[in-house]
């Protein structure tokens, strides 16, 4: 396709191109990445690639759905997917945890859904009355997002809960905060930090203390975290190169090709190869920023704020992580961690940005 | 929002700009490992070029249960393929459990020939079992140089804690008797390594940098195997040592300990009742006689203190002793007796050493008082290590009256002087200090330590160190002229018409030199008549005697020791011959001239 006639193709299928670009970049970077972490097998990557491709699919069906859809949606998608967590409760399957529903065709992740579908609820709902909420509002948009965030960490999966509590957290800052009830939040979170503690699992717990002094237990829990920050400090300014780190291809890195694989890229690129991909992140972030901002009407205006701020919460969630800065919480680097879940929801989070962007800007048209 | 993320930033900096060489160095230690190389063990030959010490390959059977699909069926079918024994089981069972799921676990550790023959054959329904060969010592002659070449075994603790540990890093046996033992530091050679990169698992990827092992040195003996042989097949089953050795040199020819042992049984890891058997037997097979063994000199200390009264200048050869068969103390009763009950009359000291006359040494060593009868054969090193080198070496017993006072709390008395110059008493000598103070009257008077080890070899540079005798160096401590008479006096034993063993003189194509021995095992008391046959074997006198060949010019010394053999001239003088005969037969000396210089 010659690149006049690509423009007004992207226009009639409702992307946004800096968007799709920014995206397509990432997407190449995680490949290049991954080939690496996986152990140099094609296989592996082309696996990612078509899960990739399924992605970018749904996304260009995402952006087709006009904004207003999205809104008579919410409620439905968000009552089901607290009755699939349910359903994940009594009959969910997978290692340790419980996550997946077995469909029997396809295995299904109902958390996933989840991040998507609790922001929406939220933005419907404080959509609904305009201004900043309330403190009856403030104390129902939290049960909003803790039952199926609660229903999350229960499976146990503290990383998507705490995403998902974010998103929908997120939308309720969004729509102006009250910083009176802001205080008093964070002093009755601090006191109830005891209270979580007791309900936390085991493991949870340990990666907690552990993150705290990952050398108390060099070879138990701190292990990964060590071994994680050995990789990130000896990559140094310009990295090792690619396919020459030796912490991910000695196998001494945790989980090198999900969770860790930022840990991957620091060891192989240096500190110059994360802030090329910082800046890509942080041009996308902008972008999500600028599309909210442009958004004329309360709810997609929410919505998209938050999809925004949840890509960048995992940003931060899994860097920190590899980091040791953050405990270890399941949550994968946006497009460059291999697994298909949720990159095919980063990727439908995409779809709708597109979406409010220009279906609005046809609207104006 | 912006402020976490320059959070991330400035740890990301911290890590990788601050912190960078921190971790550059914990990701190095982490990838990096050193992986020892055993060096090969030095060779040990004899001096006409014999192996006596080899490296072997010996076979093992490993299994790496990663690589076993089915470990129950495997070891199934392998039990029908080969003998293995259900202690090699459990201890493989339980190795496995130690060891990384990659490693070889050894299943048999020494496979024999047919066996690894059969599992070469079927090798290919055996994925993941290996037959491994490794080095280990064999000792091609067996029994023959236990006692010289000794054996090796596995390094235990107390060793662990003295040994040079990186050296060492890859070796699991170390010389625990002969020189094997004294030689181990020349014998290992030196460590090499192997830098290898590893990872989480520790499972090598690559190997990076090699650090050759460099081979010990080979040891080339003084020992002639077919003197060391004769000497053995002439003790047969009688306990004993006999020594050789070159008066020139020190050099050792022979030394044999009878019975003797089976040095390869050790090296394998020998089992608790065999070495129980072993330790425990009457005949001590273990014990090295030779070296440790201490023995009453006997008549066989009468050269030396008759050259002490020489050299002290209280007689002269033609002094004459009136021996009416027995001697005293003034002002005492006490009678001590002669060997041969009706005197030999007027004895000189010619006669004296060749008729082994106690009078005659009961008098002078009276004369020579304990003191200087003490000082004269410490020159001779009696009663102090030869400097052998050969491990646990004994010193011997030369008493004197400090000696007495210090571990006896006792005082010397006239009496213990007269029949420590008889060789009884206190006094006790090791075979192979009998054959040093032999070699030390032989060349002349010269100070030698003896040695079993002539030279050294590095193989790779072939370049090859002789072993120096420290005392070489040193002036004669005898007088030429007492010298002789000495000899003289040593030369009638065998070839004179009065000599104790004159029959072994008898024919001798070369003239040589010796003296008789039978020393006391049970003391006879005041007055009793006792016949050496009629005594069970292990109350009977040890035979003893010391030789050295050929008179004008010698070559060759020897000292030997027959336990509860009865008298020296019968069951030790004989032996002596045929050796001799064997060794200065033409063919030899001509070689010993070459090699011994």
């Amino acid at each position: 396709m010659a690149a006049d006639s690509l423009l007004p193709a992207i226009s009639r299928f409702h992307l946004d191109p800096p968007l799709l670009t920014a995206v397509l970049i990432l997407c190449a970077m995680g490949l290049l990445v991954l080939y690496s972490a996986g152990g140099q097998q094609m296989g592996v990557v082309i696996g990612q690639g078509v899960k990739m491709a399924a992605g970018l699919g749904i996304m260009v069906g995402m952006a087709q759905i006009p904004p207003a859809q999205f809104r008579r949606w919410a409620p439905w998608s968000y009552a089901i997917g607290v009755a699939l967590l349910g359903l994940v409760m009594l009959h969910g399957t997978g290692r340790g945890a419980q996550r997946w529903l077995d469909l029997g065709v396809i295995r299904f992740q109902p958390s996933e859904l989840m991040k998507i579908a609790v922001p929406m609820m939220v933005c419907w709902y404080l959509s609904n009355a305009g201004m900043a909420p309330g403190f009856r509002r403030t104390l129902v948009t939290l049960g909003i997002v803790m039952i199926p965030a609660a229903l999350i960490a229960e499976q146990p999966d503290l990383g998507t809960a705490t995403l998902v509590a974010a998103s929908g957290l997120s939308v309720l800052f969004l729509a102006g905060v009250n910083w009176r009830l802001l205080g008093v939040g964070t002093i009755v979170t601090a006191a109830g930090a005891p209270v979580l503690w007791y309900y936390m699992h085991e493991y949870q717990r340990q990666r907690l203390l552990t993150l705290l002094d990952p050398e108390n237990d060099p070879l138990g829990s701190g292990y990964h975290i060590i071994q994680s920050m050995i990789a990130v400090g000896s990559g140094g300014l310009y990295g090792k190169g690619w396919l020459n780190g030796t912490q991910s291809h000695l196998e001494f890195l945790p989980e090198r090709s999900t969770d860790f694989i930022f840990a991957v890229l620091c060891e192989e690129f240096g500190l110059m190869g994360v802030l090329l991909l910082l800046s890509v992140y942080l041009f996308v972030i902008l972008r999500g920023f600028t599309i909210a901002l442009a958004a004329r009407e309360s709810f997609v205006r929410l919505f998209a704020g938050s999809l925004t701020i949840t890509l960048f919460i995992y940003i931060l969630v899994n860097m920190g992580m590899v980091v040791g800065q953050l405990p270890v919480v399941g949550i994968p680097l946006p497009f460059i961690s291999y697994g298909g879940t949720s990159l095919v929801t980063l990727l439908a989070s995409f779809g709708i940005l597109m979406s409010i962007h220009t279906h609005k800007r046809l609207l104006s048209n | 929002m912006g402020v976490s993320l320059l959070l991330v930033i400035g740890r990301l900096i911290k890590l990788q700009v601050f912190e960078h060489d921190r971790y550059k160095t914990l990701s190095q230690e982490n990838r990096l490992k050193i992986v020892p190389v055993a060096p090969a063990r030095g060779l040990i030959y004899s001096h006409e070029g014999v192996l006596l010490a080899d490296n072997r390959p010996t076979f093992s059977l490993e299994i790496v249960p990663e690589r076993t699909h089915d470990l129950p069926k495997v070891m199934r079918e392998l039990r029908e393929l080969m003998t293995i024994g259900d202690d090699d089981l459990k201890t493989f069972y339980r190795s496995v459990r130690k060891k990384r799921r990659f490693e070889g676990v050894p299943l048999v550790s020494n496979v024999g020939e047919e066996d690894v023959a059969r599992f070469v054959v079927d090798r290919h329904r055996f994925p993941g079992v290996a037959i491994v060969a490794r080095l280990s010592r064999y000792y091609p002659r067996g029994a023959q140089l236990a006692h010289v070449v000794g054996y090796m075994g596995r390094i235990d603790e107390a060793e662990t804690k003295q040994l040079d540990t990186s050296n060492y890093s890859a070796t699991t046996h170390i010389g625990k008797t002969g020189v094997e033992k004294s030689y181990e530091a020349m014998l290992h050679g030196r460590v090499g390594y192997q830098e290898v990169e590893v990872n989480a698992e520790g499972r090598v990827i690559r190997v990076l940098k090699r650090v050759p092992s460099e081979p010990g040195r080979d040891l080339h003996l003084s020992i002639d195997t077919r003197l060391q042989r004769a000497a053995l097949q002439e003790l047969g089953a009688k306990r004993g040592a006999v020594l050789a050795a070159d008066p020139r040199t020190g050099a050792v020819l022979a030394l044999v300990s009878n019975p003797v042992h089976d040095p390869n049984v050790f090296v394998g890891g020998i089992g608790i009742d065999e070495y129980k058997a072993l330790r425990d037997s009457p005949d001590r097979p273990l014990f090295n006689r030779a070296l440790q063994g201490m023995y009453p000199p006997g008549s066989t200390i009468k050269p030396f203190v008759a050259l002490a009264g020489l050299d002290s200048g209280l007689r002269t050869p033609a002094t004459a002793s009136w021996c009416p068969g027995w001697f005293s103390l003034a002002g005492q009763r006490h009678k001590y007796r002669c060997w041969k009950k009706t005197g030999h009359g007027h004895v000189d000291l010619g006669r004296a050493v060749a008729q082994s006359c106690d009078v005659y040494f009961y008098r002078l060593a009276h004369d020579l008082g304990i003191e200087r009868l003490h000082a004269y054969l410490s020159r001779f090193n009696f009663g102090q290590p030869t400097g052998i080198d050969l491990p646990s070496e004994a010193s011997g017993l030369l008493p004197s009256p400090a000696w007495k006072r210090k571990s006896r709390r006792l005082t010397w008395y006239p009496g213990e002087t007269l029949i420590t110059g008889i060789g009884q008493g206190f006094v006790l000598a090791t075979p192979l200090q009998l054959v040093t103070a032999t070699a030390m009257l032989a060349n002349g008077g010269r100070r030698v330590t003896p040695r079993v080890v002539s030279h050294t070899v590095d193989r790779r540079a072939q370049t090859s160190t002789p072993v120096e005798d420290p005392a070489k160096a040193e002036a004669p401590f005898i007088r030429a002229a007492d010298r002789l008479q000495i000899v003289q006096s040593m030369e009638r034993v065998v070839h004179g018409s009065d000599g104790t063993a004159r029959t072994v003189g008898l024919d001798a194509p070369f003239r040589f030199a010796g003296k008789t021995g039978t020393s006391q095992v049970f003391r006879i008391k005041q007055g009793q008549v006792i016949n050496n046959k009629n005594v069970p074997e292990h109350l009977r006198d040890h035979a003893l005697f010391i030789a050295f060949a050929p008179v004008e010019a010698p070559v060759i010394v020897l000292a030997i020791v027959v336990e509860h053999g009865g008298s020296g001239s019968e069951a030790a003088a004989p032996i002596a011959r045929r050796l001799l005969d064997q060794y200065l037969s033409a063919d030899t000396t001509e070689m010993r001239q070459v090699g011994g210089g």
